[in-house]
């Protein structure tokens, strides 16, 4: 196996890891961050979005329209979900972390229930590429570049438009954003619902290379709350540079020693992160800049 | 309150119990009680919740045919949640308080190595219907699944001689895929076969993009791939999409999760399984069995070789209490001892081996085709649980209620 192979695994590792970490964990990076609310049925967001996108894919919608259509519905019932619940418990967040849980246990028994134990999947769709003697899945190599244009996009969307702005106001000084008249509880809503529909999008995406069964938001949960909780309250200078650092060294562990020191490689950082740098790596970088 | 309640009435049970010295009768007089321990959700419910509907149907064909000895079948079902604490809880709480006669219990290996010293603790008796990695000798315990000698001996060296000598194993990374792929190791090794690699798996991962990459890397002829629950699933997707293209070997897919039916075709073609039972097999007596399942749910998704051996143990139990008199554990172990109990059911004539109280089976080798249908290029007609009766397990002689493994086998007498 020649170097190019050899450097050519080692990226689509390296990049299939973060794409997966960056991808499960905007859409809790964003409730978190910005709200400061610690959304615990982040992977019921995330199952809601991977159903509708599965059940209306096998209904003959295009599987792009079907992602979209996963995360339309999924920040919608966010929507509600912040209407009904959130809103209520914004200064007590110790509360709305039960309250969350309960809403997380509720939609996986309630999709159990009403849905059945498993449901039929999507095919992963755009087959493979042959690079030397492996051959590697085209549709991961689209979905690191999903991660790439979601970043991206996000930053537009939060620095480069006016929703951006507004909501950015209302977080920072929601006092102000109300006097120099912002509809404040508006924005809270919408941005519950942009961070339900970004966890309804990664369920989207994912949606093609997965079982389906209630319970399959739990395999997103730790990986994207170790994310977020290394990169602290802000998605472009946290949970991006996070995503990178723990993909490296989840990549990397897993490459050489087996998952499971992957996995023990990801819980060790989180913990070392909480002791050494208790506001997460954007913290550190915004008091270091500061 | 209700906990109350229920100490009371257990506390009431055993007064009229203790009455009931003077008429023998009334003991025997009520329904039977069979506790359901099984995962109804969370990572197993897609395989598990279809042996509590195969038990239910049995109970129902029971009760229609007069019952067991002419006392009703009574269930005490509990969801026990994939989660290995509920069983312990429940176990508890079916042995002490609901006093069941017997408990048909357990999906995972985990679960039932967490329930088997409660079983023991209180004398119960319970029955496990799954087939795991072999060893369990135990006089608490039936075990009607299949085990390695069963699924393993003849899936592995035929696998070999179809397909080559080198072997990769993908397991799960618990008790059961642990000692199953240890199996694997030594009948790779016996047959002149190399293992090429070996991997374990956290339960509840479901990205495995690196394990693909060294399954290509190597020189593997086909995968053995032991993976459980429906997180690590994701394999055969996420495999069939960088187009791996290698024939798979299992004991545990197919037969148990139909992955066949739930994921698009082909990602699981060229999977080749080694099972005791499932619905594509076409008998009069299988065929008859699907009928009478899908008459009473008609939505259920699909009759797994769980349902079959669940099924199978309602009924075995039945002959046991009949043939026995009584409930009795005792008594039921000295009908065992006889060595003739034989059920012919939806998987053909199976009979429980004295030594083990294991069950033997005829396997049939399933492949999945590339559009997911099944079709079976061999069978192996009654194949006995021989393994741990040869390796000195006797539970007629002793019951060492300890569970043994090719590396670890029963102390020599």
């Amino acid at each position: 196996m020649d170097l190019f192979e050899r450097i050519f695994a080692m990226l689509y590792q390296f990049g299939d890891t973060f794409a997966f970490l960056v991808i499960a964990c905007a859409g809790l990076a964003v409730i978190f961050g910005m709200m400061g609310v610690i959304n615990l049925a982040h992977g019921e967001f995330i199952m809601c979005g991977a159903y509708v996108t599965a059940s209306t894919a096998r209904a003959g919608l295009p599987l792009p329209l079907a992602i979209l259509a996963g995360a339309l519905v999924a920040g919608i019932v966010g929507m509600f979900v912040e209407r009904l619940v959130i809103r209520h418990l914004y200064h007590r967040p110790l509360d709305s972390i039960i309250a969350t849980w309960g809403i997380s246990l509720i939609a996986t028994q309630g999709v159990l229930i009403v849905l059945g134990s498993t449901m039929m999947g999507v095919g992963t769709p755009l087959g493979s590429i042959e690079v030397g003697e492996r051959s590697y899945s085209l549709y991961r190599i689209v979905l690191m570049g999903c991660a790439l244009g979601l970043l991206g996009g996000l930053y537009l969307l939060f620095y480069h438009t006016r929703f951006g702005v507004i909501a950015r106001a209302t977080i920072q000084k929601p006092q102000m954003a109300l006097a120099l008249g912002v509809n404040t509880g508006r924005m809270y809503g919408l941005t519950f619902g942009l961070g339900a529909a970004l966890a309804g999008l990664a369920g989207g995406l994912y949606a093609p290379t997965m079982t389906m069964v209630p319970t399959m938001g739990s395999t997103f949960i730790v990986e994207s709350f170790v994310t977020v909780v290394v990169g602290g309250g802000d998605i472009f200078v946290g949970a991006a540079p996070a995503a990178a650092i723990l993909a490296l060294i989840k990549a990397g562990l897993t490459a050489w020693y087996g998952q499971l020191f992957g996995q023990i490689g990801l819980l060790v950082t989180v913990i070392l992160v909480i002791r050494i740098l208790p506001g997460g790596l954007s913290g550190w970088l915004k008091g270091t800049s500061r | 309150m209700t906990f109350n309640r229920t100490a009371l009435a257990s506390l009431m049970t055993s007064a009229a119990m203790a009455c009931s010295v003077a008429g023998p009768a009334l003991s025997q007089d009520g329904p039977i009680r069979i506790g359901v321990l099984e995962d109804q959700s969370g990572d197993f419910a897609a395989a598990t919740t279809v042996k509590v509907h195969a038990i239910e149907l049995a109970a129902k064909e029971i009760n229609d045919a007069g019952g067991i000895d002419g006392r009703p079948v009574e269930l005490v079902v509990y969801d026990t949640q994939s989660d290995n604490r509920r069983y312990q809880e429940f176990m508890r709480r079916v042995l002490q308080s609901d006093e069941v006669d017997v408990v048909f219990a357990g999906f995972s290996s985990a679960s039932r190595e967490a329930y088997r010293p409660i079983v023991n603790q209180f004398d119960g008796l319970a029955f496990y219907n799954n087939q795991y990695e072999g060893g369990v000798c135990d006089d608490n315990m039936i075990v009607t699944g299949a085990v390695p000698e069963q699924q393993f001996s003849t899936l592995i060296p035929w696998m070999m001689e179809e397909y080559g000598p080198n072997v990769y194993t993908l397991a799960a990374d618990y008790n059961f895929g642990q000692i199953s792929a240890e199996w694997v190791r030594q009948i790779v090794e016996e047959n002149g076969g190399t293992m090429v690699g070996e991997e374990f798996i956290p339960l509840g991962v479901s990205q495995f993009g690196q394990n693909i990459q060294n399954i290509q890397a190597s020189e593997a002829d086909f995968v053995v791939t032991l993976l459980v629950g429906a997180a690590q699933a994701s394999y055969y997707e996420q495999a069939a999409a960088a187009d791996v293209g290698l024939p798979m070997a299992s004991s545990v897919n197919v037969g148990q999760g139909y992955e066949h039916k739930r994921f698009t075709p082909p990602s699981l073609a060229n999977m080749f399984v080694t099972t005791n039972y499932i619905e594509e097999i076409d008998t009069p007596a299988s065929n008859d069995f699907v009928e009478r399942f899908r008459a009473m749910f008609p939505d259920e998704p699909y009759i797994n070789q769980e349902a079959a051996n669940s099924y199978i143990a309602m009924n075995l139990y039945k002959q046991l209490v009949e043939r026995a008199g009584t409930t009795e554990h005792d008594a039921i172990r000295a009908v065992i001892a006889e060595g003739d109990v034989c059920f012919d059911g939806p998987s053909g004539n199976v009979c429980l081996d004295p030594k083990s109280q294991h069950m033997s089976h005829t396997i049939y080798l399933a492949k999945v085709e590339d559009d997911h249908s099944i079709s079976f290029p061999t069978v192996w007609e009654n194949i006995a649980p021989y393994w741990l009766g040869e390796a000195g397990c006797d539970l007629t002689v002793s019951d060492p209620s300890a569970q043994y493994t090719p590396s670890s086998p029963p102390p020599a007498q």
